[in-house]
């Protein structure tokens, strides 16, 4: 037997930190990267009496992924209690969802190499992050800044089969927790961290094997390495005679190896049990209704609606909608123009590297996109000029149309007007041209380099071509 | 002097606030010594609170009933800037920057503060001698206990160290320490009064509770105290403008349940089922119907209670682990021993018993039999309780088997065991009813017995209008004579 004729069985766990103004249970503010200890209060520090209220934020959050993960809203979930002792946890103890979550079977549908494969979701459940501990010569500090800062655990079910679709999964979420702007997903900042959950079995087996968990891995490439390494270890460890162990490894980035942590036999009791300072959380039928309304449309939908509209091809749709911020820009900028194929070239080539994961602005005005792209559309301009203008869009805003008219930078498409530069081209360049009819081509780009300097880069390189083309055969 | 006398006689100029406070404090400074009721005294803001109530009257300013009343506070109630040390040496140096709800409206009411009373360490014990600092004695007789957990406050009531004070009830702790100390202690309905700052036990049982001399001092005390608090997700709101109103609430024809089980366990002094069946018999004469009732469940209600409590405290205990604040050991070196040795020198026996109890009882292992278990039966009590309710306007029960025992005595002499003794307490705590432990005699050795009413969520009012019915015919309890040294 080979490493292919084995199969990785993946499930995932998303913790996605939720942008919310306030933590799950106090009224601390969330800002990320203030001084420590500087968002605390007697609540998220576990002082004697002091009781957790829950920040309904929390909740309508938490609806709007479950509704944008196609699952089921719980009436009635609960929150429980997790006891453990751990420096970063004042509570000792982590208020989350362990038997009651508040969302329940959804699922996610992502592209694979086999068409579309649907990964189902387990649960969705809220419960609150724990804080920061800074180790140094010295000794260790806390910062509590992040204690009860609210999370959803998104729990997968055991669906995806490589490591590309499990980041495909990843990737889906994060456009999912972005697009309801209940997260900015960054993972490099940790508002979106995964375990993973691994097991292998031999192609066309139904049985699962014994399952290795992957924990807290915080970016995509280290997903799919780490998915890589394990599925490789435990192929190989089967294949040599032995047996995998039920155990939590984590994965070391320097190496790209997974290390044991802690088998099943060490794992902590939890002593589960409701929290009794809290309520079971209700919701409504209306209230879910009311939120689906304020969901903007989700990345499936836009990415079809593109295609039928404008023509566009599944790739530049796609590409367009991975992120809600691009595609909210081609829509402001679609409107104001009558050449979606040239407006989509354009942010697809030159504006697409400019939204990052910390894009909070358009990095150029939509509708001043959508006038450069008519103005090249209609052949006003060029494109050595359109680039030119982008530029300078990038820099201040200004109206392309007018700035053309000003800078006097129309495309020159007149005949009249380009003969005596295109005579003039050709006598200055006798060699380039006694070359370029001796066969070599690339020899003609210097009589077009000529006319183009000549024109301020105005004239129409197609019309200028064709001129030459005619004046010296 | 009752609340609403020294109310009126604030108002009148008859004494001033200062000149009431200052013999409270003259009391305090001549029982104290052997009562040993606070932990922390509060002289000088005391004084100040008082002279500022004194300026506002003068002023003409129309105040809360309570505005220039000396009261204490049970010492796991947070008060900012004054150590709230929850009888624990875990916390002995702990000074929260934060005020409990409770001390917050009572301080707008303008109350004034003699001091933190003395309870078990937090709040866990029967007979305030769980304390990590010092005993209580009973002001009736000061070789007894005052019961438990706020003996202190009970003590510092009977004793006229103050004019009321708050306790709170988790199973029983302000029902019992008032019985034993012959005063008034009302559990109310679960959130009717804010938890927030009152240091955890068992959430879902913990409750503040009012301890007065009278019935009346009672209805006016949770009048200032049950508000809605957004801040605490259990809070509810009242469902009456004034307790106080509601006693004078004609008496009509109230039935009276009677659970014949609970008058025939071998361990009820007779001295108390006589003082119990005197008050059934002045209920009847004035003019309620008394109703046997059955009531199967109050063995199961104890196991239920302290696998309930014990888990619920063995989480809320974790908390002081000498990590953010409280003790922490000298000793510690590594993590593991922060954890071990803070608490093992911080937290006392009877702590330790319940976290160890709380920490079996919801291991996986022991959860469904032990924990889910205990939530069953802690549903099967509330339907067996709003059952009785469905006929009945109250139920008369002891509050405890016995009148208050020597201090030391060891649990297997109080026959039954340690916690049999307030067994009664701990329905109305399962179920989040109201229950009023009330004075209803002196055994023929001099000490207070009670009766224990308990009504259905929200009848504090009818609680308060049978007992002030007794109350009227009988007169107070005498008030313990000089204190035997």
């Amino acid at each position: 037997m080979s490493i292919t004729d084995y199969e990785s069985v993946i499930g995932l766990e998303v913790h996605v930190e939720l942008n919310t103004t306030h933590k799950a249970f106090c009224e601390c503010s969330t800002t990320f990267g203030a001084p420590p200890n500087s968002q605390v209060c007697p609540v998220c520090l576990a002082m004697p009496g002091a009781l957790p209220v829950l920040n309904r934020e929390v909740v309508d959050f938490a609806i709007k992924a479950g509704i944008a993960t196609h699952c089921t809203i719980e009436p009635v979930s609960r929150f429980d209690r997790k006891n453990y002792f751990y420096p970063d946890l004042p509570k000792a103890y982590q208020t989350t969802q362990n038997d009651f979550p508040i969302c329940t079977n959804g699922y996610v549908d992502v592209a694979s190499v086999d068409g579309i494969r649907r990964i189902r979701i387990s649960q969705i459940h809220m419960e609150e992050d724990a804080g920061k501990l800074m180790h140094h010569s010295e000794g260790t500090e806390i910062d509590c800044n992040r204690c009860g800062v609210p999370l959803l655990e998104i729990v997968s079910e055991p669906d995806a089969r490589s490591a590309e679709e499990a980041v495909a999964y990843l990737r889906k979420l994060r456009a999912i927790v972005r697009y309801t702007g209940i997260s900015d997903g960054k993972m490099n900042e940790g508002s979106l961290r995964c375990d993973v959950n691994l097991s292998v079995r031999k192609k066309g087996k139904e049985a699962y094997g014994t399952r290795v968990e992957i924990k807290n891995i915080n970016s995509f490439n280290f997903v799919a390495r780490a998915i890589e390494s394990e599925f490789k270890r435990q192929v190989e460890l089967l294949e040599s005679g032995g047996t995998i162990v039920q155990e939590t490894r984590r994965f070391d980035e320097k190496t790209g190896q997974t290390y044991s942590m802690r088998s099943k036999e060490d794992a902590a009791d939890y002593r589960y049990f409701p929290d009794p300072d809290l309520v079971p959380v209700r919701v409504t039928k209306e209230e879910v209704e009311a939120i689906r309304k304020t969901i903007p449309r989700m990345a499936d939908e836009r990415k079809a609606s593109y295609m039928a509209t404008y023509n566009l091809t599944p790739y530049e749709a796609e590409r367009l909608t991975e992120d809600k911020e691009m595609s909210d820009f081609f829509e402001d900028a679609v409107a104001h123009t009558s050449f979606p194929k040239t407006l989509v070239n354009l942010i697809l080539a030159d504006i697409s590297p400019l939204f990052t994961e910390d894009t909070v602005e358009y990095p150029v005005n939509p509708v001043s996109l959508g006038a450069l792209s008519d103005l090249l559309g209609e052949d006003e301009i060029n494109s050595n000029t359109g680039r030119r203008i982008l530029k300078s869009l990038l820099e201040n805003d200004f109206d392309p149309k007018a700035y053309v008219v000003e800078h006097q930078l129309a495309q020159i498409n007149d005949r009249s007007a380009l003969e005596p530069i295109v005579q003039a081209a050709v006598a200055a360049n006798e060699r380039a041209v006694k070359d370029y009819l001796g066969g070599k081509e690339a020899a003609l780009r210097a009589v077009i380099g000529f006319v183009m300097k000549e024109t301020q880069g105005r004239a129409n390189p197609l019309l200028v071509e064709e001129m030459i083309h005619e004046a010296i055969v | 002097m009752q609340l609403q006398q020294l109310a009126d006689g604030l108002r009148a100029r008859n004494f001033s606030s200062r000149e009431l406070t200052e013999a409270v404090f003259s009391t305090i400074e001549q029982k104290e010594p052997v009562i040993g009721a606070y932990i922390t005294l509060t002289r000088d803001l005391a004084m100040r609170q008082a002279d500022r109530v004194d300026e506002l009257l003068s002023a003409g300013l129309a105040l809360p009933p309570l505005a220039g009343i000396p009261g204490a506070l049970k010492d796991n109630i947070a008060t900012s800037g004054i150590p709230t040390t929850n009888a624990s040496k875990m916390l002995a140096d702990f000074v929260p920057p934060y005020d409990a709800f409770v001390w917050r409206i009572l301080k707008q009411q303008e109350m004034v503060l003699t001091g933190k009373a003395n309870m078990d360490e937090f709040a866990m014990g029967h007979s305030t001698e769980s304390s990590a600092f010092h005993l209580t004695r009973n002001p009736y007789d000061t070789t007894r206990v005052p019961g438990g957990s706020s003996g202190g406050s009970a003590a510092t009531v009977a004793s006229g160290e103050a004019c009321f004070a708050l306790g709170t009830d988790t199973g029983g702790s302000v029902r019992q320490p008032a019985t034993l100390c012959g005063i008034v202690g009302m559990r109310p309905t679960y959130g009717l009064i804010s938890r927030r700052g009152v240091t955890s036990f068992s959430s879902s049982l913990d409750q503040v509770g009012p301890m007065t001399r009278s019935v009346r001092d009672n209805a006016l005390l949770l009048d200032a105290l049950a508000f809605f608090d957004r801040k605490d997700a259990q809070s509810v709101a009242r469902r009456t403008d004034s307790f106080v109103a509601d006693i004078e609430q004609p008496f009509g024809q109230p039935v009276i349940g009677w659970p014949q089980a609970y008058f025939e366990s071998d361990d009820l002094l007779d001295d108390v089922k006589h003082q119990l069946e005197k008050a059934r018999d002045f209920f009847e004469l004035i003019g309620a119907r008394i109703v046997p009732i059955d009531l199967e469940m109050l063995d199961a209600c104890m196991a239920a209670y302290y696998i309930l409590s014990s888990a619920e405290g063995y989480s809320n205990m974790n908390r002081y682990d000498g990590i953010h604040y409280g003790h922490r050991s000298d000793h510690a070196e590594t993590l593991e021993e922060i954890y071990t040795l803070s608490r093992s020198e911080g937290l006392g026996a009877e702590v330790k018993r319940r976290i160890l109890l709380g920490c079996f009882a919801l291991s996986s292992d022991n959860f469904d039999a032990f924990y889910m278990k205990a939530a069953k039966v802690r549903t099967m009590v509330v339907r067996e309780f709003e059952e009785v309710f469905r006929t009945c306007d109250a139920i008369l029960t002891p509050v405890t088997a016995t009148p208050a025992w020597h201090l030391g005595t060891h649990p297997e002499e109080l026959g039954g065991n340690k916690y049999s003794n307030d067994r009664f307490t701990l329905p109305p705590s399962l179920t989040g009813m109201p229950a009023l432990a009330v004075p209803a005699g002196l055994t023929d050795a001099g000490l207070p017995v009670g009766m224990q009413l308990i009504g259905p969520r929200f009848s504090e009012g009818t609680l308060y209008r049978l007992a002030a019915a007794y109350e009227d015919a009988h007169g107070l309890l005498p008030l313990p004579g000089e204190v035997k040294a």
